[in-house]
């Protein structure tokens, strides 16, 4: 099994391959139906935000192992601008209320694990994890 | 975080129960189920899971394009389950707020409280009630010691809520701190332009009234800030005349002079302190005529003093269903 891929996002397409491969790394894991749509959901959102805001970025799969779980970290990169004030956006009805989607906190509700490091002009890295039940 | 387990034997026994009676009292226990998953925090797509499974279960050989049916509704429900997930959590938020300005409007109501004086020769009705949570609007009286004056402040701020509140606090304190508050209206207010002027943001108006009354020789001398004007009630010719009073709103400029004026007050005689929250008083959309405010007033100021300042705010009330626009200030002053 290959335990790390990628997919580049540079178009809005790009967004729907990302989700395939991450739908079908999830389902050889062994995710439930609920789980997969929810890891679908969370690459979407990393994966339009990178098309929408960076112009240009990654989504990194890697299998990951802990004791005696297994899990998918997703991690999106890019070299865009950066977040100016990473806690506001991760305040709930903050990136919601103009409907752009289930914005960050979104992410992180859907996932097990979330961490953000961005700074501006310097691009952001989001670390996602989700363990197989 | 661990969710709590959807009850999937219960959401199987009641799905079976409904195909095979389709009846109201199953639909009404889904009903019970519904409310019992959204306690829990139970998303959409849970329970449409569950109903894929058991869907199986009960038709092994159901066919594959209902199955795949079902996944794409799941998909669908996904982004509802979020939203309904951040409404939670901002629906606590909300409680956590709005128990600190609980807290916030008690404590108000503790620092800004004052007594309303009993005193011969001028009876005194007062009432002050927020719109909202907590009042821009502040009554103060101030009786001092052996003297026979009586001093009545009456203030509104621009604006509602907690923004207005804070900035009315700082005038009770600056009140409170003045050397002599028996000292002249004029000489008053001017002190507290400067307070105001100095501390607080410059979007922020304060009109003040601040009155002091000698019983002696039954004279109301006061001064206004841009103060909503009150009434004059003359017993002897039986009608009402606004109390004219210029002088500019606190805040606006440091150094401003106030006039003083002068009222004498014969038996019978009553003065009618408020603020724009009575006259701006609103019917739908429009502002009730001066003259029916006056109408009002004059139906009950024959009760005593605070029986009839109540009696004027219950009518208000009523007349805005309850649902005051502004905060709403009154103030009778009886000889």
């Amino acid at each position: 099994m290959i335990t790390k891929s990628s997919v580049h996002i540079k178009k809005e397409w790009d967004i729907v391959g990302a989700r395939q491969m991450g739908r079908e790394l999830a389902k050889d894991l062994g995710f439930g139906t609920v789980d997969q749509a929810r890891i679908t959901t969370a690459i979407s959102e990393l994966a339009r935000n990178i098309y929408l805001y960076a112009g240009s970025g990654q989504i990194m799969f890697e299998i990951v192992e802990d004791l005696n779980k297994k899990g998918l970290k997703i991690i999106a990169v890019d070299k865009g601008p950066g977040i100016q004030d990473v806690s506001k956006v991760m305040e709930d009805g903050f990136s919601t209320s103009g409907g752009l989607g289930a914005g960050l906190p979104g992410v992180k509700r859907l996932m097990d694990y979330f961490d953000i490091d961005s700074a501006p002009d310097k691009g952001t890295v989001i670390t996602t994890i989700k363990w197989v039940r | 975080m661990e969710p709590y387990k959807l009850d999937f034997e219960n959401y199987r026994k009641l799905l079976m129960k409904y195909i095979e009676s389709e009846d109201e009292s199953t639909l009404y226990q889904a009903e019970q189920f519904t409310r019992t998953s959204m306690q829990q925090h139970i998303s959409p797509e849970e329970i449409i899971n569950v109903h894929i499974q058991i869907l199986k279960e009960i038709y092994p050989d159901m066919p594959h394009e209902i199955d795949a049916s079902m996944k794409f509704l799941l998909e669908t429900m996904i982004s509802y389950g979020l939203a309904y997930q951040e409404f939670q959590s901002l629906r606590e938020k909300q409680v956590e707020l709005e128990s600190e300005i609980a807290v916030a409007a008690s404590m108000q109501q503790t620092l800004l409280s004052t007594t309303i004086p009993k005193v011969q020769g001028l009876e005194i009705g007062a009432v002050s009630v927020p719109a909202h949570r907590m009042n821009g609007d502040y009554i103060h009286f101030v009786t001092g010691g052996e003297s026979s004056n009586i001093g009545i402040a009456i203030a509104d701020v621009i604006g509602k809520g907690i923004p207005a509140a804070l900035a009315m606090s700082m005038i009770k304190y600056s009140l409170d701190s003045f050397p002599d508050a028996m000292c002249s209206p004029s000489e008053t207010l001017e002190s507290l332009n400067r307070v105001v002027e100095r501390n607080v943001d410059s979007s922020m108006f304060i009109t003040m009234l601040y009155g002091l009354y000698n019983r002696e020789i039954s004279t109301l001398y006061f001064s206004s800030a841009g103060h909503e004007p009150g009434f004059y009630y003359s017993a002897a010719r039986k009608e009402f005349v606004e109390i004219q009073a210029k002088g500019l709103v606190l805040g606006v400029s440091p150094q401003v002079k106030y006039e003083e004026y002068e009222l004498k007050l014969s038996d019978g005689d009553m003065v009618v302190l408020l603020t724009d929250g009575v006259t701006e008083c609103r019917l739908g959309d429009n502002f009730i005529e001066t003259d029916e405010v006056l109408k009002v007033i004059e139906k009950y100021m024959h009760l005593p003093a605070q029986e009839a300042v109540d009696s004027v705010y219950r009518h208000f009330e009523r007349l805005q269903e309850f649902q005051l626009r502004d905060d709403f200030t009154l103030i009778f002053l009886k000889k």
